[in-house]
């Protein structure tokens, strides 16, 4: 106690006369999992270069991450889906939303002695995780794809069993194509399924869908990359076949840009864009900052990291599976990183970064 | 026949100076101090030990009243009480704070949440009747399979198996015991399903595919699935509880039936089974509160399918492996409240069969004595 009101004491009369003032801090986070491979490669780069900032992020889920940000018992949270009104409302809106990258969900499958590529409608998509597509070569699969031969076999799909951010963006994508999906079952983190059966991780879906010829599936893009899954194209809303691509999850994105304005919260969809060249099932992950922090000498390393990882830290990204956030988004996060506060004061501005 | 001082005595001879106690392994005689002295065990008559006993009376006034002063015996009690007292008092902390978590979902659904079939956390709607059928169903079918594997693992090894072979045999089931969940798990994905896709299932259905169990299309996943893991995972334990159980039988029970012209087969089945039945029973019921609370390996096999149905070829789901899938993302009070009210459940389910087993241990324990004391 005694200790932490000399740091803080000290922190608040080092701003006003040296800023520099180096000690170690320590940042811990907790939250999604499919960022934490980059977020594991950005703290370590970053503590190298800053040794007096020790990051520590655990993966525990975006619903974890939530629940341990708004109990205060973290710095930082991360989460793939936005939270909720209501669970702004909860914390007094003490939060702010700060995209990092952008992941992609791809539909994966398993028919053997298929090799060409798969092309999906999104109405393909939808009636087949409504139940009401069920078999493969079903006259309106083989029509999108050109007549291509597929097995006379029963269509299993396969879900997430685990609540997840990808589960999130998949529903998310399917309420907005497909007014049935939206009555009937909604989106969600988690969501009662119509048909199907879950796996538990983006692995257990994979190797379900590995081991169980005529499975249809979700997962990752980075996972699909990764693991070199087979997946389909999907048809974007003006009509093109998309490959979930880095670029083309960028630029679903890009497109969502117009529609959020420079005071936006960021906490908004990015499934089913408009744009000619997007891939039409993707999202951006968030890292959860407070409005206030009661450490000046901790929000400020923090928002310091924050900025690195939106600048320099986007480089890693592609390398990693992820897709980088469009640089014309710069400004709007220095914005709101900027406006972040601790002991009554601003702990940073955009220009002492540049 | 017996003279009637009951049980022989454990006597205590001592040195000087001539303090100690003699007790029965019934206690009867306990107290005074516990200075030095040769323990022996003795028949001897009740004279002798008397004798024994007048020896140390005149030394033990000064002995009592430095017993009175010596705080350690009473601290020890308390402390030992206060152990004891902590287990159970920890097992009322978990309900009772089980019990307030799951008050705003028992509260909102009542008693329809056991037997709902809808879980929507969109729509926060939540029944967990699926799971608690699954939890049940896929528990009693592992048992189904691993009772007749283990008491037969059990049986060979103690009564037919030859010398060198028990030893090996003996270790390698128990090593089923340590062989983690997770990779069970793997093993079944990647193993077990694809044996059941192409081995076991085809012919099952073509015999019984009139039944509603085997209904259906079969995509791995499901409720036979995570039966047949759950069975090879509670075979251990049950075999391994049995098999002590059996060597526990003395072999008068064994010499005693052959000596009746019994077969080895006959022995076993009309002298030893009965004998260990209780201790079989308790096995068998420490199997099945394994089976109820596996959490990994299930949630990898079973399909994670909160659906209500009598096929075995179906996906399935049950309560551990739905608490452990979902706590994580439960990101509304109410779906958190959800979850502990099926942790509540759980935990009941698993408190009442393991009172039944206890009840029916006594049961049957106490048949057994009346049988034998009839032998």
């Amino acid at each position: 106690m005694k200790r932490s009101g000399f740091w803080g004491l000290a922190a608040v009369l080092g701003l006003s006369a040296a800023p520099a003032a180096a000690q170690q801090v320590k940042l811990t986070g907790a939250g999604a999992t499919f960022p934490n491979v980059i977020y594991q490669n950005w703290m370590l780069s970053y503590n190298q270069a800053n040794p007096g900032v020790q990051l520590n992020y655990q993966s525990i889920g975006s619903g974890g991450g939530i629940r341990q940000f708004s109990d205060k018992t973290v710095d930082f949270g991360a989460t793939d889906a936005p939270m909720t009104d209501s669970a702004i409302a909860a914390i007094q809106g003490n939060v702010l939303h700060i995209p990092t990258v952008l992941g992609a969900v791809v539909v994966t499958y398993n028919l053997p002695g298929v090799t060409q590529q798969l092309k999906f409608t999104p109405a393909l998509i939808a009636d087949i995780f409504l139940g009401k597509l069920t078999k493969w070569n079903d006259a309106r699969i083989t029509a999108v794809n050109g007549g291509l031969r597929l097995p006379d076999m029963d269509i299993l799909v396969v879900h997430r069993s685990d609540g997840s951010g990808t589960s999130y963006i998949f529903t998310d994508y399917l309420s907005k194509i497909s007014s049935e999906w939206k009555d009937k079952v909604g989106k969600g983190t988690s969501v009662n399924w119509p048909v199907g059966l879950g796996g538990r991780g983006n692995e257990g879906v994979a190797a379900t869908v590995n081991q169980t010829p005529g499975a249809v599936g979700y997962v990752e893009l980075a996972y699909a990359r990764g693991n070199r899954l087979p997946y389909g194209q999907v048809q974007n809303r003006s009509g093109a076949f998309m490959n979930p691509t880095l670029e083309a999850t960028t630029a679903a994105f890009a497109a969502a840009i117009p529609n959020m304005g420079p005071t936006t919260d960021f906490r908004v969809s990015i499934t089913d864009p408009a744009a000619a060249d997007a891939y039409p099932i993707a999202s951006m992950t968030y890292l959860l900052l407070r409005k206030e922090y009661d450490d000046p000498a901790k929000a400020q390393a923090l928002v310091k990291f924050v900025w690195w990882a939106e600048t320099e830290g986007q480089a890693k990204a592609a390398p990693l599976g992820y897709a980088p956030l469009p640089a014309a988004l710069r400004p709007w996060i220095s914005d709101r990183l900027s406006s972040i506060m601790a002991g009554g004061q601003k702990v940073w501005t955009a220009s002492a970064a540049r | 026949m017996l003279p009637p001082q009951g049980p022989p005595l454990r006597g205590v001879v001592f040195a000087q100076p001539v303090t100690g106690s003699l007790h029965g392994r019934d206690g009867s005689l306990a107290g005074a101090t516990y200075l030095a002295g040769v323990s022996l065990e003795t028949t001897d008559t009740p004279s002798k030990v008397k004798a024994a006993v007048r020896l140390t009376a005149p030394e033990t006034p000064a002995l009592v009243r430095h017993h009175r002063r010596n705080l350690g015996d009473p601290t020890y009690r308390v402390i030992l009480t206060g152990l004891a007292v902590l287990l159970p008092l920890l097992m009322l902390a978990v309900a009772g704070q089980l019990a307030i978590s799951a008050a705003p979902a028992l509260k909102k659904f009542g008693f329809n949440f056991m037997f709902t079939t809808t879980w929507d956390p969109v729509a926060e709607v939540y029944g967990a009747a699926p799971m608690i059928f699954g939890t049940v169903v896929s528990s009693l079918l592992a048992l189904l399979i691993a009772v007749p594997l283990s008491l037969g693992t059990a049986i060979f090894l103690t009564e037919f198996a030859p010398r060198w072979l028990r030893q090996p045999i003996g270790f390698l089931v128990e090593l089923l015991a340590a062989v983690p969940s997770v990779v069970y798990g793997l093993w079944g994905v990647f193993v077990l399903i694809p044996l059941l896709r192409t081995v076991a299932v085809p012919p099952l259905r073509a015999v019984l595919g009139w039944t509603p169990f085997f209904k259906g299309v079969f995509y791995g996943n499901s409720m036979l699935a995570g039966g047949v893991i759950l069975a090879i995972m509670i075979v251990p334990y049950i075999a391994a509880v049995s098999r002590e159980v059996l060597l526990a039988v003395p072999s008068s029970q064994r010499e005693a039936a052959m000596g009746l012209g019994a077969t080895r087969w006959e022995a076993v089945w009309s002298a030893v089974l009965p004998y260990g039945r209780a201790g079989i029973m308790g096995a068998i019921m420490l199997g099945f509160g394994r089976a109820l609370g596996e959490t990994m390996a299930v949630t990898m096999l079973i399909g994670n399918r909160h659906d209500l149905g009598a096929s075995l070829l179906q996906p399935a789901y049950t309560m551990a492996a739905a608490i452990a899938n979902e706590f994580s993302e439960a990101t509304t009070p109410m779906y958190l409240s959800a979850l502990f009210a099926v942790g509540l459940v759980l935990f009941v389910i698993t408190i009442t069969i393991n009172a039944l087993a206890r009840l029916l241990v006594w049961r049957v324990a106490k048949g057994a004595a009346v049988g034998s004391k009839a032998l």
